[in-house]
């Protein structure tokens, strides 16, 4: 017998490998994250409990919600820097000091900006999406 | 170099690995004794040594991913066969010293699946109705409640608001204890979780239960016909089959 032909209320019976895909992360890290034989391997790691893991969630969601308010999302639009933890603050941080070098260079080059420097300016303004 | 990472226990000859990725997009295989088969996969040591897995536990993203592969190579396996799910991160520097484990600890893994053979696990969670609960009609002004005294009026509906909030709430919990009860009796054992926080779970509503039960295959219909009847309007989610990861821990009885 096996499970894969089993309908379940509210959801599709698919083959395993999709199955567990469909299911709620909160139901498979309550089994999978703390749970199962406990062998002592070669490799030692201290393993997060899920309250742990919910209060780092609840830090992540609250520090993106304050850079938020500051009007500071872009990284939301770039998938590179959408997932995973950040520190929005130290972020925050660098873009602060480089719209000021930029303002800075726009006052000096106010009288006569050389077409060049203008342009590189611009390019600078772009915000960097690799780190 | 690399590192070998350990999914689950089963009985020797019990079958081949899976057709399905590991935590390092590896596919899984067995390494065995005569008596006991581990479902392993070789895993980059970059990654998963101490300062790799260390690493990954600061990353959701990361956890999630292996979590879920982790989930996946015992879910596949646990198809055809009885096999004890291994706890996340359980990683051996070669296969010599699974093996090695393997026959150290021979006599708990037997334990742990003659434990749970034929047996799978089912999540039972139970919520408040959150439509009943705060988004039905105000009740009906009382006699006290006269145009002319708009602020008693507003009080009192405010009241029944919150009465009517408490009681749907003690009826869920009500349900709730019911469909444990019922849910017991149709299985081996039980586990209960604590509850579900929003932000994992996606859900709004208020939940009342979180447990898991091991069930035996034979009575796995039965067990979802009676909790379903049990809970008979309320908000009765069920989850699963699940290989029997709550379950696999030794030193139960």
């Amino acid at each position: 017998m096996t499970s894969g032909g089993i309908p379940m209320p509210g959801r599709v019976a698919r083959p395993a490998e999709h199955r567990v895909e469909s299911t709620n992360l909160a139901d498979i890290l309550e089994r999978v994250l703390d749970k199962g034989i406990v062998i002592a391997g070669d490799i030692r790691v201290n393993l997060l409990d899920i309250e742990l893991l919910t209060i780092k969630i609840r830090l992540l969601v609250a520090s993106v919600d304050k850079a938020r308010e500051m009007g500071i999302d872009w990284w939301e639009h770039d998938p590179s820097l959408s997932s995973g933890e950040r520190d929005v603050h130290e972020e925050n941080r660098r873009l602060r000091q480089r719209i000021g070098e930029l303002e800075a260079d726009r006052t000096a080059q106010l009288d006569e900006p050389p077409p060049r420097k203008r342009a590189a300016a611009k390019r600078r303004a772009q915000p960097e999406s690799d780190e | 170099m690399s590192l070998v990472w350990v999914y689950a226990v089963q009985e020797s000859g019990a079958g081949d690995a899976p057709q399905v990725s590991g935590v390092d997009g590896e596919r899984p295989r067995i390494v065995g004794t005569e008596r006991l088969g581990a479902v392993v996969g070789t895993v980059a040591d970059d990654g998963f040594d101490e300062a790799g897995l260390a690493a990954a536990m600061e990353d959701l993203a990361r956890i999630e991913m292996l979590v879920r592969a982790h989930h996946g190579v015992v879910a596949a396996t646990a198809e055809d066969r009885t096999v004890a799910p291994v706890r996340l991160a359980t990683v051996f520097r070669d296969d010599d010293a699974v093996v090695h484990m393997l026959r150290e600890r021979g006599d708990a893994f037997c334990d742990v699946l003659d434990r749970i053979r034929e047996r799978r696990e089912w999540g039972v969670k139970v919520y408040v109705d959150g439509a009943a609960a705060g988004r039905e009609p105000a009740s009906e002004p009382g006699p006290a409640a006269a145009a002319d005294r708009p602020g008693t009026s507003y009080l009192l509906r405010r009241r029944a608001d919150r009465d009517r909030s408490a009681a749907v709430r003690a009826s869920a919990r009500a349900v709730a204890d019911r469909v444990a009860g019922v849910a017991r009796e149709h299985a081996v054992d039980v586990r209960r979780f604590a509850p579900q926080d929003a932000r994992l779970s996606g859900r709004d509503q208020e939940i009342v239960l979180n447990a898991t039960f091991l069930v035996d295959r034979a009575r796995e219909q039965e067990f979802r016909d009676a909790v379903s009847a049990a809970g008979a309007g309320a908000v009765v989610e069920m989850t699963g089959p699940w290989p029997p990861f709550s379950f696999a821990d030794e030193g139960q009885s």
